[in-house]
């Protein structure tokens, strides 16, 4: 006869009761709930700015296994929003500095850290010991890998992205509701929207969002309320207002659909336009050196240096070029002197080629593209610049 | 009627947050914001002329998608919201 291996029931220590007693006096959480709470396998991918509000408060509010993946380093700009690490922690591995104060919330926390890059090979795998998926990550062919492994899987995806001072926020992948294909059938193609590195975030607004996804989870484990399935909530900071739009499952849907195409994980790189790794636009664009534009300059040469960035960049620091924006030079090309060698730069070098592809197809031949931008020449020439 | 920009596509409306329009449908609403604001077209159709699939409308709170696409009748207190693809979250 076999014997079936005993479950260990869930219960809570003293310590807990104390610890949790907040959520024990309120009739939707009780004891119930918190044991739930306790059973509950929560994973988060990414331990970044949305990563970092959820992951404390799912750990303060008991959730008994929090999964995390990331693998990246903390750096100084992460600071600003990524209150999960601290200016001590600036060069650790993000999984260790989230480790350490999660633990220091609430030990009673089974901490599950996975140090990798979630990708369409060990994404079923991850996810298969985990009831709920949060994605708290900043890319498309990130987003789309999450949610097809959780329609595969069979997990709600809690998700939640942000630009600047918007959000959005929705728990994807449920059986009876949409998943985010159905919201967005396709990516945008790569360069069209920018990401927080290039288009800044602002500090509190992942704190905001990170915080909506970390309520969606814990009324998904507690199964009460009504969480945002078929719901996509907007929120904007600026004006402060929070608008709700109907979501429907695509009944074309390629993923969670009748007729479903993809019953697999795929190559979501390719699928969202982007092959290998971050490529300049053209590599037959003449470019110059920092350490070159620097002994040009010092020698007197004849260069003119074409900023194209904002405005409110060029207030940071500056080579003391002649500013025009790089959506504004279409309409602005006639106070360019074709004739001249044009020197063209921007923060790290990846506007100034779209704009030197630009100006060499509407007829300019003198133009390079500074390598590294205006970073590289912190760097290597000026170490008094700031760098943001 | 009203449509609201979202954040990443106001750089190509003047910096603009929402533009009202007089139209009869999802499709001369549109019409009338790319033609005041050209930069706007590129992101929104494709060079065929086809609302681009990445390009969500809701008509209030619903996808226009589930109404009758460009089709859709509009009217006066309408809001017609474009609801971008972002993926920030680090």
């Amino acid at each position: 006869m076999a014997t079936a291996t005993p479950v260990e029931p869930v219960t809570l220590s003293n310590d807990e009761i104390l610890r949790y007693s907040r959520h024990l006096i309120m009739p939707e959480v009780g004891m119930d709930g918190q044991l739930k709470l306790k059973a509950a396998r929560v994973l988060c991918i990414g331990a970044g700015g949305l990563g970092s509000p959820l992951t404390l408060y799912l750990a303060a509010a008991g959730v008994g296994t929090l999964g995390v993946v990331d693998f990246d380093v903390v750096d100084l700009t992460n600071l600003q929003r990524q209150i999960i690490h601290s200016t001590a922690d600036v060069g650790r591995k993000k999984l260790d500095s989230a480790a350490e104060k999660i633990k220091s919330i609430n030990p009673y926390v089974n901490l599950r850290p996975f140090e990798t890059r979630l990708t369409s090979a060990n994404a079923l795998e991850l996810f298969r010991d985990f009831d709920i998926i949060v994605d708290g990550t900043d890319n498309f062919p990130t987003r789309y890998l999450v949610n097809d492994a959780c329609v595969l899987t069979g997990k709600p995806n809690v998700y939640g992205s942000i630009f600047r001072f918007e959000g959005q926020v929705s728990v994807f992948a449920t059986d009876e509701g949409p998943c985010y294909r159905c919201l967005y059938p396709e990516p945008p193609p790569p360069g069209l929207v920018p990401s927080c590195a290039e288009g800044g975030v602002l500090g509190i607004l992942p704190g905001l969002v990170g915080v909506m996804q970390a309520t969606e989870a814990i009324k998904l484990i507690l199964g009460k309320g009504e969480p945002l399935i078929g719901r996509l909530l907007l929120v904007d900071a600026l004006s402060m207002k929070f608008r709700e739009l109907k979501l429907r499952k695509n009944p074309d849907c390629p993923v969670c659909g009748p007729h479903r195409t993809v019953t697999q994980l795929i190559d979501y790189n390719e699928f969202c336009g982007i092959r290998g790794e971050e490529k300049p636009v053209d590599n037959t664009l003449p470019t110059i050196t920092v350490e070159e534009l620097k002994r040009r300059r010092d020698a007197g040469d004849d260069l003119f240096v074409l900023d194209v960035r904002e405005p409110h960049e060029y207030q940071i620091c500056n080579l003391g070029g002649y500013l025009i924006p790089l959506n504004d030079l279409p309409k602005r090309i006639n106070e360019l002197d074709s004739s001249r060698e044009i020197v063209a730069h921007c923060r790290s070098g990846m506007r100034s080629a779209k704009a030197c592809e630009f100006l060499r197809q509407a007829g300019f031949t003198k133009v390079k593209n500074l390598t590294g931008g205006i970073l590289a020449w912190a760097d290597k020439v000026d170490p008094t610049m700031p760098k943001y | 009627m009203r449509i609201l920009i979202p954040t990443p596509l106001r750089q190509f409306a003047e910096k603009k947050d929402a533009i009202d329009v007089s139209a009869h449908t999802v499709g001369e609403a549109l019409e009338q914001l790319t033609a005041h604001h050209p930069e706007l077209r590129r992101h929104l159709y494709t060079e065929q002329g086809k609302l681009r699939a990445f390009v969500n409308l809701y008509l209030n709170d619903e996808d226009v998608r589930y109404l009758g696409q460009e089709g859709t009748p509009v009217h006066e207190s309408d809001t017609l919201s474009i609801v971008p693809s972002i993926a920030g979250g680090r």
